[in-house]
Order: structure tokens, then C-alpha cells, then sequence
């Protein structure tokens, strides 16, 4: 079996290796695919749908689907992004993100995506939900009003820290984060090393007291879009 | 038949406001009110967020001096987490953000919203009596007035991470220090500033005493005066204790330490305006009200530390033979006074070599509850929080700058209106103007005051005794 599975994205030819998704194949690459849910240490949950990619003319999620040999893949469409805008626009309405006092702005990666597609207003009404928070543990705090429902927290939980703090509960508009505890956060084991306090892509878990330390113009996403790191990997090739 | 003449909206104000006027049978005014008519509750929906937001969710009251309550909240949130002494980098870096708002926030007030009224004067026309025609007919000036600003702005930048609503302070201390790059721009054009704020001191020093009887009475009257002071009676907008005097010069109390205000200052409410009218409690709401901002600051203060403004305090003070000054476009002169004193403590923090440190946070014990006060641009700015064990504000009280002024504004548009409307009922032009004059020369900050949002502009109506609206004028 051969070492290497060669496929073409947008016009592209890239050369991957077995069993890397098209993400990865294209990261390593240096072809940026938008993603929200995908976190590189866990596994793919192909949930946010922001990825979707047509392979050989059909949809889906780049973060899931193995390369082949090939296959004719398409993501920098106009219908594509026109979806992964929609998707972006339709997060930010349906819960409550106030980027103009959230901690996480310029380390957003929800934020960072609204710049990247010229999101400068949503273009949907506000739900303006009544989300919970919490604030009982020593060192995390939870928001939901900013929870995307990605699904990381729940995946590095239960497969990295080894502890299932996190779980979705609900389904639909209902769907929501859960904890392991009968009420508060600070009755969970959660700790303030565990992975899953370290993946959230907005502002809903929060690390306690490191609010604002990093001055604006050294944030992540300050000075380049995000993707600009996968897409720099090419430019140096 | 008595009327009431309102003015809705006022113009040339940060904010949104009206007036109104109740005329008796002789048309004579009876009573003159200044009302604010927005509303937000930043008090309330603060309440249960995390208390390492307040100085950047608070500072969004306002985008005229946002660092004033940035910089309010993070020493109110210095006490939170026990911060009690922050480390040179840290406070002088405040210190430079707040001088450069003070000195854009000045600037925008004297060159864009009032110089018009002072170069054109209260009746000229509308056409001509506005920031255009400043920078047609007197182009420098103009010019100056936005580089003045701009230079503030940019000074806010470096130290607050951008010109509006940054996030350089944070709970016990600051999040960057001042480059050697940033510090020699900076450096490059303090000579300048310094020359331009000398010169628009002297139009505002010059405009006074040149109009000395003309601006004397207008919307003038006796009043306490309160600020905070150096604990040796310097003037100093950053930190220090209250002190209150009387109209005379004699002090109510003197170098109060702060976290004490509420043995000193209550607030009453009335039900024609959202903000409320704070008072010295000594004294009650009806005598204890006072003046807040740059000519209270240089009234109560015994010194300026920097030498250009201080020469122009003892100038101002000499006008009024070292008594207090009562004079409403006082106002004006003293704030000038304030942009050299911001530029000379500018220049003196930008050769500190304590910029460049890199100690940046202190902390220590926990505590849950906090207070801080500063002199921002319009006046004393108090701010007060509890915050409960899981780190979540329970409380909040910001009692804002134009807030303490409420009840001077309300006289300064009495008076104005008793001298210019009584036995006049008509509403004309230059009746909005001298009641908008009077009310400008306080600087008020409306979206601050009442926490509100919104713009600010000028309506006066006029009723009959029975209550019966006659006619109406707007100002957009």
C-alpha cells in the first residue's frame, strides 16, 4: 500500500498521508479549511459543519472524511462560504456574545472567523436566550451565553482527563452543557490543568483571574486571521 | 397665564437632555429644570458577571472618557484583590492614560463642541456657530484642537491597547508597560502640545477676562465645590482624598479618605430625571449640593504640581482675589488650566524611566468590596462594588461625574432663563442658545450620568399654566 494518497482541492494537487482527514492532509499543506468544533488534540466530532467541504461534488465534513486517492475536493466556493457565513452569522445571534467585554476577544476563535469572513454585523435578529452561568468553582467559570455547543469540552473531558465533567444535555434549541453534579461546577472534580478547561474556542470556560493580562495588539488573532498559520506553511514551500 | 418653554434636545452635549421652563402670568420664570431623559442600568446588569470585567464592560457608559471608568473600576478592583500600593509601572502608566484622555477629552469639549459659541458668540448664527465654521474662519485653532486630541488619543492607545475602550488596567495593575519606541514618538511632539496648550489656555483666559461683566452673572451663582486632592493640597486627577469647600473657600471636610464617601455624599432621587442629585450629607440636599470638575478641581486644590499651570492657577485665582471662583464660564478658562497641567504631567511621565518596568500586577488579599474614585475630565467619578466569594459583582454604585453637577446645571439654566426669558415668552434662537451655553460650559457626559445611551441633542416646549403644550422647538 502506498505512503501517500495524492487528491486536489480547488484546483490544488496535495499529497497526504493514509488515514489523515482532508483537514489534516490540507493543514499540513497549508490550505486552510474553516473549522470551529475541530480541536487538533481531539478527536473530530464533525458537529459544527463549518468544514464542509463537496467531495467529488458531495458535502462533507472535512474534519471526518479520510482522503482518498483522487478525490476532487471544493471548499473555497462562494456557495460554501456563503453556508460557513451563515453558520458563523446564526452562532452569534443564537446565543449572547458581547465581544466589546468578553476576556476571550482576540483569542476567539468564534470572533476571529466573524473577521475572517467580513461578518460586521449580524444579518439575523437576536434570540437574546436566558443561558446560565456559573461561578462556584475556585478557578473556572462558566458562561453559557457565549456556549457554541462545540462539544470539545465534553470530548476532552471524557477522553483526555478521563473524568466526563462535561456532557450535552437537551436537544434542539434545549440543548445545552451539562456537569456531572447535582447543581455547581464546584462540586465536580473538574481542575484547572484538565484539558478540558483549556479547549473552549469562545468564552464560556474561563480560567479564572487571567482576564485581559495580554494587551491588545498581542492577542492571537490581533494583527492576522485566523488560518493565516496554516496558510503562511505554504507560502514558505 | 403661566407657560412652560422646553428645550428638547440640547445640542453640543454628550448625551440626551431637555429643558423646561414654567413662566408665570407675567411671564415671568418660576421654575427651570434640566431633565435626563435617557436610561440604562449599567448598576444592575453588572450584577452577577465576574468582577475582572467591570473595568472593561463599565467603561462602555461612555465613548468621551471611557478611561475614566476604566481606570475608576480597576482601583475599585485593586481593593477586590488587594492591590493596596501598585507597583510604579503599573500606576504611572494609568497615570499617563489618564492625563492623555483628560487632555483629548478637554480638547474635543473646548475646540469642537464650545469654541464655536465663544469665537461667533451666543447669537450668531446657527450656520456659522459650529465646528465647520471654526475651521473655516480660524483654521489654526481648529487644526490644533484635533492634534490636541489626537495626541491624547494616541497616548491612550499605548498605554490602554486602543483609542477607545481598551483593556490596559486590570485588577492590581496594568497589562503592558511603554516601549522606548513608543515613549521617543511621543517625545517628538510633547513641544508642540505644549505650545498649542499654552495657546488655547490663552483663548479661554483671554475670552474671560475680556468678558469679564458679560460672563460674571451669566448662569452664575455661589456653590460648594468638591474634588479629590494630593494629601499635601495638590490638585491631582488620578488619586488622592476628598476635599468639599464652600463657596467662600472654607472647607466643609478636607483629605477624606474616600472609601469613606458615604458617611459624606447621599444621593436623592427626583421623578422628573433619571439621574440622581448627590449632596453633602452635613449640610442636606438643600445646602449641601455642589460643583464638580475643572473649576472646582482648581477652586479646592491649594497648588498645582506642574509650574506653566500652576502660574495659570494663581492668574485664575487672582480674578476672584484668591476666593473661590462661582463663575459658570469659569469653567472654560479652568479647564485650559488643566489641559497645560495634563500636558506638563505628560511630559514629565514620558522622561520617567519607570514606563519601561516590567513589574506589572501586585496582588494580596482578597477582600469583597471596593471603592474607587478618580478626577475624570468632567469631575469626581466615584465607583463602588461588592463582589461575592465565587468572584461575582453583587453591587454596584457609580456616582458620575455630570451627576454631582446635576443641581448646579439646574441652577445655571434657571438663571440663564430668569435673566433672558422673564417677560419674553417667545421662544427664539438665541434663548436656546444662552440656556445651551450655560449648560455646555459644565461639560456634561448624559450617557454617563444616567448610564444611558444614545445621542444628546435639544428640545424646549413652551405650556400654558394649565399644563397645555403651545409650541415646541427641536434641536437635532
Amino acid at each position: 500500500m502506498s505512503n501517500e494518497i495524492n487528491f486536489v482541492i480547488d484546483g490544488v494537487e496535495v499529497t497526504g498521508k493514509p488515514g489523515q482527514t482532508i483537514l489534516e492532509a490540507c493543514d499540513e499543506a497549508g490550505i486552510y479549511i474553516p473549522r470551529l468544533c475541530r480541536h487538533p488534540e481531539l478527536t473530530p466530532r464533525g458537529s459544527c459543519r463549518l468544514c464542509t467541504v463537496l467531495v467529488n461534488g458531495r458535502p462533507q465534513a472535512a474534519c471526518t472524511q479520510p482522503i482518498t486517492e483522487g478525490m476532487i475536493v471544493e471548499s473555497e466556493t462562494e456557495e460554501l462560504n456563503e453556508n460557513r457565513r451563515n453558520i458563523i452569522d446564526m452562532l452569534f445571534v443564537e446565543g449572547n456574545h458581547f465581544c466589546m467585554f468578553c476576556e476571550r476577544s482576540g483569542n476567539c476563535e468564534l470572533q476571529a472567523l466573524g473577521y475572517r469572513f467580513g461578518i460586521l454585523a449580524p444579518k439575523y435578529d437576536y434570540f437574546y436566550p436566558k443561558r446560565e452561568i456559573d461561578a462556584t468553582h475556585p478557578d473556572i467559570f462558566i458562561d453559557r451565553n457565549r456556549c457554541i455547543l462545540c462539544g470539545r469540552c465534553v470530548e476532552a473531558s471524557r477522553t483526555v482527563d478521563g473524568k466526563g465533567v462535561f456532557e450535552f444535555v437537551g436537544r434542539g434549541p434545549e440543548r445545552k452543557i451539562a456537569i456531572n453534579a447535582e447543581q455547581f461546577l464546584k462540586d465536580t472534580n473538574l481542575k484547572i490543568t484538565d484539558k478540558a478547561a483549556d479547549v473552549c474556542p469562545v468564552g464560556a470556560i474561563i480560567k479564572k483571574r487571567t482576564a485581559f493580562t495580554t494587551p491588545i495588539g498581542k492577542r492571537k488573532y490581533d494583527k492576522k486571521p485566523i488560518g493565516s498559520d496554516i496558510e503562511e506553511k505554504r507560502k514558505k514551500d | 397665564m403661566s407657560k412652560r418653554v422646553i428645550i428638547e434636545p440640547v445640542t453640543r452635549v454628550e448625551g440626551h437632555g431637555k429643558v423646561s421652563i414654567l413662566l408665570d402670568e407675567n411671564n415671568k420664570v418660576t421654575q427651570a429644570r434640566f431633565h435626563i431623559v435617557e436610561f440604562r442600568g449599567f448598576e444592575r446588569f453588572i450584577q452577577g458577571r465576574p468582577y475582572w470585567e467591570m473595568p472593561v464592560v463599565v467603561q462602555r457608559l461612555c465613548g468621551i472618557c471611557p478611561v475614566s471608568h476604566h481606570l475608576a473600576a480597576a482601583k475599585a478592583m485593586d481593593v477586590i484583590v488587594g492591590a493596596d500600593k501598585l507597583t510604579p509601572t503599573a500606576e504611572k502608566m494609568r497615570r499617563l492614560m489618564h492625563y492623555g484622555q483628560t487632555l483629548q477629552s478637554h480638547a474635543l469639549h473646548f475646540f469642537h463642541l464650545c469654541s464655536p459659541d465663544l469665537l461667533f458668540g451666543f447669537d450668531a448664527d446657527v450656520q456659522i456657530r459650529n465646528v465647520i465654521g471654526v475651521a473655516l474662519k480660524h483654521k489654526d485653532l481648529a487644526v490644533q484642537g484635533v492634534m490636541l486630541r489626537k495626541y491624547g488619543q494616541e497616548i491612550i492607545k499605548a498605554t490602554a491597547g486602543k483609542k477607545i475602550h481598551g483593556t490596559g488596567a486590570i485588577p492590581g495593575g496594568i497589562n503592558k508597560n511603554l516601549s522606548t519606541n513608543e515613549r521617543d514618538v511621543f517625545l517628538k511632539d510633547i513641544k508642540q502640545m505644549l505650545v498649542w496648550a499654552r495657546g488655547a489656555l490663552k483663548v479661554a483666559k483671554d475670552y474671560t477676562v475680556e468678558n469679564l461683566e458679560m460672563v460674571k452673572p451669566f448662569g452664575s451663582f455661589d456653590s460648594n465645590h468638591l474634588s479629590l486632592v494630593r494629601s499635601d493640597g495638590a490638585m491631582d486627577l488620578y488619586h488622592g482624598n476628598l476635599r468639599a469647600i464652600d463657596a467662600e473657600g472654607n472647607k466643609i471636610f478636607d483629605q477624606v479618605d474616600y472609601s469613606k464617601y458615604l458617611d459624606y455624599i447621599a444621593e436623592e432621587v427626583k421623578s422628573w430625571s433619571y439621574m440622581k442629585f448627590p449632596f453633602i450629607k452635613s449640610l442636606g440636599p438643600e445646602k449641601g449640593w455642589y460643583r464638580v470638575g475643572p473649576l472646582a478641581r482648581v477652586n479646592t486644590c491649594d497648588f498645582i504640581d506642574t509650574p506653566e499651570a500652576e502660574e495659570a492657577r494663581k492668574e485664575f485665582m487672582a480674578v476672584t482675589d484668591n476666593k473661590p471662583n462661582n463663575i459658570t464660564m469659569a469653567y472654560h478658562w479652568a479647564r485650559m488650566i488643566e489641559v497645560l497641567h495634563s500636558v506638563e504631567k505628560i511630559n514629565e511621565l514620558l522622561n520617567d524611566p519607570d514606563l519601561q518596568g516590567n513589574d506589572l500586577v501586585v496582588k494580596g488579599e482578597r477582600r469583597n468590596e471596593g471603592i474607587g474614585l478618580l478626577e475624570a475630565p468632567r469631575g469626581t467619578l466615584f465607583h463602588h462594588y461588592k463582589v461575592n466569594d465565587d468572584d461575582q459583582v453583587t453591587m454596584a454604585n457609580l456616582i458620575v461625574s455630570t451627576t454631582n453637577n446635576n443641581i448646579p446645571m439646574n441652577r445655571a439654566v434657571q438663571k440663564v432663563a430668569a435673566d433672558h426669558i422673564s417677560g419674553a415668552p417667545e421662544i427664539t434662537e438665541g434663548l436656546l442658545n444662552h440656556i445651551e451655553v450655560a449648560i455646555r460650559a459644565y461639560d456634561p457626559c448624559l450617557s454617563c450620568a444616567t448610564h444611558a445611551m444614545g445621542k444628546m441633542p435639544l428640545k424646549v416646549t413652551l405650556f400654558d399654566y394649565q399644563g397645555n403644550e403651545i409650541e415646541t422647538k427641536t434641536k437635532e
